[in-house]
């Protein structure tokens, strides 16, 4: 229901940070997270939403470890 | 100088915007006769089109609409296996036009014409109350060389489907422009002759040719389909997409397969001259970014096979692309 | 596990039929855009739920919506998705061919910026949402405060999703797990759905959206069906907390608060709606009583379809009165709602 997505801060002032988005530029409010640069932030509604943890392509290997192997 | 009604009364003040701007850039021996009508001599079968652009902003980045409205009809007529020959020019200018903004629109649309091998014989003027921004109508004939049969209609299962190159940089372009947004995406506006030429100076058996523009390729691809009574059959992990186009249509919810671009094409050939074909293209400076999408097949609609070996069905674009959150 | 295995698996599942809802429609949109559901045994089916927060807004919502724009001086602010959804006399899309002020946000605060800019004009926002978008709205609530405008109105039409699981795990029994929200979880917390996997004893499995996420997420519900296991888990790790984000909660709680809500064609739902508290009142722009929805045609059975009790095709409207161009129910609004999607593969 909610298209939020993930992009890299670049620089912070108060409560708003430039955020891109694979190179498109955008400012979003940061004050729903703890922002760092060089941080990626899900961005939703031009509101960063959370830091995500790690990046996607590490994320999607470790998530098919998490699951029950059949043997 | 801004553009004040007197420039479109026919009178003195039209007299001096013609000399001082179309005129200064638009030059040939046909136009120059100044008659009521361009007389030209072209014997054969003709193709032609005509196309009206209103784009906001009318300067982007990688073009103009001057640009953009020879390279829209010259594509056209270079979709149908013709050799484009001949443009009209129509302005309508707003109320209130910088006239340095027009004249960089015309100077390009001159350049363009000379790279597209296109004489611009006809022109008209107007201005209307508005708020100084400009729209362009064209309209070109081209000459089908003999033995030269393109057509939606002609596809066969097995022939290979082509693109020239990344989609959805135009769009992502004037997006950008509108909405403010920081990016460096470059509209891909240009004239494909140099595909097309190359295409049949290798004796590719073309089957139909269409270029990408509004609708994207999910709509062209079924057009051509349904033309023909088949199926299209596409590999997801070849559609070719900047990362920086993905990055600004994720932020928007936007699909590449429907988004406008103005110098990107499809082109269908037998499938034995696929891999031909690419080669051909990619020795272009428009379409050295060629991919081969996928085939014809006897089925029906268009479908994709996904990054996960998955397959969807491609609809036609209904609606509009517009920024939402669900 | 990898990819391959988790598809062959799912591909080759010849157990006893499933039935697993996502309740949210960007997975909706994600398992139709990686055709999941040509990847998986045709005994696992895939039922999407009320999962997007502008297809349930009731009629009246878009009313009033319609009549904030078409006052004079006055500027209403939506998101894009919004347009196009029928009201009683039609869409914000109509109303805006007739006049209606109505602007495209990417964001809440797009409005709040027209509202400093422009003291001379009442600014609106078609505050539409789940508990993802609600605090972003709290954030351009406290920038109005913090700029101190009068002039900005929010007519609200927040939902909630948990209480409509809720609703449907009470009232309907035929599904058996469900693909948890990824973005709402974010806000919430992925806890949020221990106590639902005790108490309707069904699987909760929180996902991402990438394609990969969702085979991952059907994989787990699907295992834990053939354990007889009902468990809560988050698979979606990256972003999402189990105590959720602390920060947006605390701001939902401090400018909202629960109420009932109407949901497009399913009805009241206790509970279910968020409106800004009364302190708040003077920033609010009608969004109390909006409860009048269409009047679905007896033959609409969205209601139906949205809990997985029939397919779209069993709908005598689908496809003849309700097509995507004209749409009826809120299954229909959407591209993404199941006929949306029903419709653009079968016809």
């Amino acid at each position: 229901m909610c298209v939020a997505i993930p992009g890299k801060i670049i620089s912070i002032d108060g409560d708003t940070a430039v955020v891109s988005f694979g190179g498109t530029e955008m400012k979003a409010n940061v004050a729903m997270v703890d922002a760092e640069i060089g941080k990626y932030v899900l961005v939703h509604a031009g509101c960063a939403i959370e830091v995500m943890a790690e990046d996607q392509a590490k994320e999607l290997i470790d998530l098919f470890s998490e699951l029950d192997e059949i043997v | 100088m801004k553009i004040t009604m007197a420039h479109g009364s026919g009178g003195k003040s039209s007299a001096e915007l013609m000399k001082a701007v179309f005129a200064k850039y638009f030059k040939n021996d046909i136009l120059d006769r100044m008659e009521d009508a361009a007389v030209l001599n072209v014997s054969g079968r003709i193709a032609f089109s005509t196309d009206s652009f209103v784009v906001t902003p009318v300067i982007f980045r990688g073009g103009n609409i001057g640009k953009l409205a020879v390279c829209g009809t010259v594509n056209d007529l270079l979709m149908m296996g013709a050799k484009p020959l001949y443009l009209t020019s129509a302005y309508i200018l707003e109320e209130g036009l910088e006239s340095e903004l027009l004249e960089t629109c015309v100077s390009s649309m001159a350049s363009t014409a000379k790279e597209a091998g296109v004489q611009i014989v006809a022109g008209d003027t107007k201005v209307v109350e508005g708020n100084g921004s400009l729209m362009i109508n064209t309209t070109g004939i081209g000459l089908i060389p003999e033995g030269r049969d393109i057509s939606a209609a002609n596809l066969k299962e097995g022939d290979a489907v082509i693109v020239s190159g990344y989609l959805g940089d135009h769009h992502a372009c004037i997006l950008s422009h509108r909405m403010n947004l920081e990016n460096t995406i470059e509209s891909d506006c240009a004239p494909l002759n140099d595909i097309v030429d190359r295409l049949f100076d290798e004796e590719i058996r073309v089957k139909a040719m269409r270029d990408i523009t509004r609708g994207g390729l999910g709509t062209m691809l079924n057009e051509l389909a349904a033309t023909s009574h088949c199926g299209i059959e596409i590999e997801e992990a070849n559609i070719p997409v900047r990362e920086e186009v993905k990055g600004f249509c994720g932020i928007l919810g936007l699909d590449p397969l429907y988004m406008g671009n103005e110098g990107k094409m499809l082109a269908v050939v037998d499938g034995d001259d696929a891999e031909k074909a690419l080669a051909a293209m990619k020795a272009t400076n428009h379409g050295k970014d060629a991919v081969l999408l996928g085939r014809v097949t006897g089925d029906k609609g268009v479908v994709m096979k996904t990054r996960l070996g998955g397959k969807r069905v491609i609809d036609s674009l209904y609606g509009e692309g517009l920024p939402r959150i669900c | 596990m990898n990819t391959e295995e988790v598809v062959r698996y799912l591909k080759n599942y010849d157990g006893p039929e499933v039935k697993l809802m996502e309740v949210c429609g960007t997975h909706t949109a994600s398992i139709f855009k990686n055709g999941i559901r040509s990847l998986i045994s045709p005994r696992i089916r895939l039922i999407s739920g009320p999962g997007c927060p502008v297809c349930v807004t009731p009629t009246a919502y878009i009313d009033r919506c319609i009549e904030f724009a078409k006052e004079d001086r006055h500027v209403l602010y939506a998101f894009g998705d919004m347009l196009k959804v029928p009201g009683s006399k039609g869409s914000l899309s109509v109303a805006k061919g007739e006049g209606a002020k109505v602007e495209l946000m990417m964001s809440a605060l797009d409005a709040v910026d027209a509202a400093a800019a422009h003291p001379e004009l009442m600014i609106g926002i078609a505050a539409v949402g789940f508990e993802t978008t609600i605090p972003t709205y709290a954030v351009a609530l406290a920038r109005a405060i913090e700029k101190g405008l009068s002039n900005l109105r929010f007519v609200t039409a927040l939902k909630q999703t948990f209480p409509a699981i809720e609703w449907i795990c009470e009232n309907e029994q035929g599904i058996d797990g469900f693909i948890c929200p990824g973005h709402v979880s974010v806000i919430t917390g992925s806890d949020a759905f221990v106590a639902f996997a005790e108490k309707y004893k069904r699987p909760f499995v929180v996902a991402g959206f990438e394609g990969e996420h969702l085979l991952a997420v059907i994989y787990e519900i699907v295992r834990q069906l053939e354990k007889g296991e009902a468990k809560a888990k988050n698979l979606y790790p990256n972003a999402v907390r189990n105590e959720g984000n602390p920060k947006a909660k605390a701001l939902i709680e401090r400018y909202f608060c629960a109420g009932s809500a109407v949901w497009r064609g399913l009805g009241a739902i206790p509970n279910s709606g968020m409106y800004l508290r009364e302190e708040y009142g003077n920033f609010d722009g009608g969004s109390f009583g909006l409860d009048d929805d269409i009047k679905l045609p007896r033959s609409c059975r969205c209601a139906e379809v949205i809990v997985g009790r029939i397919n779209p095709c069993d709908c005598p409207m689908f496809g003849k009165a309700c097509t995507p161009t004209d749409p009826y129910g809120p299954c229909m609004v959407s591209a993404e709602g199941s006929c949306g999607i029903w419709y653009r593969n079968t016809i």
